[in-house]
């Protein structure tokens, strides 16, 4: 197999993409940014945001570290001029890392038409100089892989959740860094997961973080479960996390991190996406492209997403992998799915034959070889309201 | 006595079996404790239990307790939210008014 490359950027970091990010600043800022991307949808323009008013320091930490991600190479920021959001510090912070960048002030540019015909221009100097970068050789170690699960059913946590965790595996022992997610769904989970953590201290942070989500989810009434994992065989939250829980594959925990965080070096680390201190803004992650941004904030070039009903989403800077676990799905859907794991349910294929698939498919990413998701033009974006409070002492004993 | 060759047992452990393909009402199966008719039909990687079940035993799948069952549950019978729930939140779920039964 030939060997990955990569477009290396100022802080040593390697993408496997080369995007201009067009993002918005505030929802009114949105339909210019769309507008501005729209030409380049199939040739590496994405548009991303945040669409509220008020200051919120998360959402300002997720933005930026989304605009300075490896898969991106130069920035368009749009403002409509009035909103909270602190583009100077975003401009600066995207400028420090070597990046291209530009801001655009819709109240400033004298409106929609202008500023989208500005915008156009400057876009396309960005593409012709990006697409005229050299590529350097990449290692499979200097990956960030997450994992995510949506649409999940009976299915998922037999054949594709399982055949993720042996892709992680695969990818832990090779030197990458691989990120699970989502506490709310590791309900009942949270002991078994602890024993795995690399430090007793990490072990009870690891249990920390999934009783606070108990919690949270408690306070607002519904767990993180849809009506259609019910129709789909699942019962209960405990009975869909412990299917969850088996993305995580068989590695030592190395570390606890939260949304906008990379991990400092390869293994195994699970994301807290459930806010801090009394419950507010609603619900923690209110579909799966809020998960799939965070992990994407936290440094990952791709994200492997395990779905049993059929999810067909992808997202804006980074491929979405996905991995279809029931077969039945696969059949009606197979357009947008890149691996076929309910061979394994169907007794076609093995586990372990599934996640070296998944492996060998990630590292294709890194070849030329684009996702059904990327094909179709799909770059779903959402980003809401958090708070966070710093990382714990214990939560990356090796660091 | 071994179990029915169109259900997966997860873990020794279990109380429940999944269905590897779609079942029909009227089908005998075997769970390991004596062969037994559907009384529904059991969609793709739904639950059957593997024995008689009582109310308030817990629901064992990957080994592991996935909630509690709610009633007494005969062997054979479909496990789901009819007669299980969670021991932490409860489970939302909508009835496809289109069709009767729980096929997916």
């Amino acid at each position: 197999m030939s060997a990955m490359r990569g477009y290396l950027r100022s802080d040593g970091r390697k993408g496997i993409r080369n995007t201009v990010a067009v993002a918005y600043l505030v929802e009114c800022a949105h339909h210019v940014a769309r507008e501005i991307a729209l030409p380049w949808r199939e040739e590496g323009v994405h548009a991303i945001g945040f669409p509220g008013c008020y200051p919120n320091p998360y959402a300002e930490r997720m933005m930026e570290q989304l605009c300075t991600h490896p898969n991106v190479g130069a920035v368009l920021l749009i403002s409509l001029g009035c909103e909270s959001f602190n583009k100077y510090a975003l401009e600066r912070a995207v400028r420090a890392t070597g990046r291209p960048v530009k801001t655009i002030i819709i109240q400033g540019t004298g409106g929609t038409r202008a500023s989208i015909r500005e915008g156009r221009a400057w876009v396309e100097e960005q593409r012709i100089a990006l697409d005229a970068q050299e590529t350097v050789p990449m290692a499979v170690s200097e990956l960030v892989i997450g994992t995510v699960c949506g649409g999940s059913d009976g299915t998922s946590g037999i054949t594709g959740n399982p055949a993720a965790g042996r892709a992680f595996d695969q990818l832990i022992a090779e030197g990458a860094a691989c990120i699970f997610e989502e506490t709310g769904e590791l309900i009942g989970c949270e002991h078994i997961m602890a024993a795995r953590a690399i430090t007793p201290e990490l072990g009870a942070e690891l249990e920390k973080s999934v009783a606070k989500a108990a919690r949270y989810y408690a306070t607002l009434g519904y767990g993180s479960f849809a009506a259609g994992n019910a129709e789909g065989g699942l019962s209960t939250i405990e009975e869909k996390s412990m299917g969850a829980y088996a993305k995580s594959g068989a590695s030592p925990i190395s570390g606890l991190i939260k949304p906008g965080d990379v991990p400092p070096h390869g293994g195994l680390y699970l994301l807290d996406v459930v806010p801090d201190g009394e419950v507010r803004f609603g619900f923690p992650n209110i579909n799966d492209n809020a998960e799939i941004a965070e992990l994407i904030a936290c440094g990952a070039h791709c994200v492997l997403f395990v779905t049993g009903r059929g999810s067909v989403v992808g997202s804006a800077i980074s491929p979405v992998v996905k991995i279809c676990a029931n077969p039945e799905t696969y059949r009606r859907m197979s357009e947008d799915m890149d691996v076929d794991a309910g061979r394994i349910l169907e007794g076609r294929a093995s586990l372990d034959e599934v996640g070296t698939e998944i492996r060998d498919l990630v590292v294709s990413l890194g070849q030329g070889g684009r996702t059904k998701s990327e094909e179709l033009g799909h770059q779903e974006f959402i980003l809401t309201y958090k708070s966070f409070e710093p990382l714990g002492p214990a939560c990356l004993p090796a660091a | 006595m071994s179990h029915d060759p169109r259900l997966i047992l997860l873990d020794p452990r279990d109380n429940v079996l999944v269905a590897r393909v779609r079942l029909k009402a009227g089908e005998t199966i075997e769970t390991g404790s004596g062969p037994a008719a559907l009384d529904r039909d059991i969609a793709l990687a739904h639950k059957i239990a593997r024995r008689a079940i009582a109310a308030g035993e817990k629901i064992l799948k990957y080994g592991a307790p996935i909630g509690v069952a709610t009633e007494a549950i005969a062997p054979a019978a479909h496990v789901h939210v009819h007669n299980m729930r969670s021991d932490y939140t409860p489970t939302y779920h909508l009835e496809d008014e289109r069709k009767a039964g729980a096929s997916a």
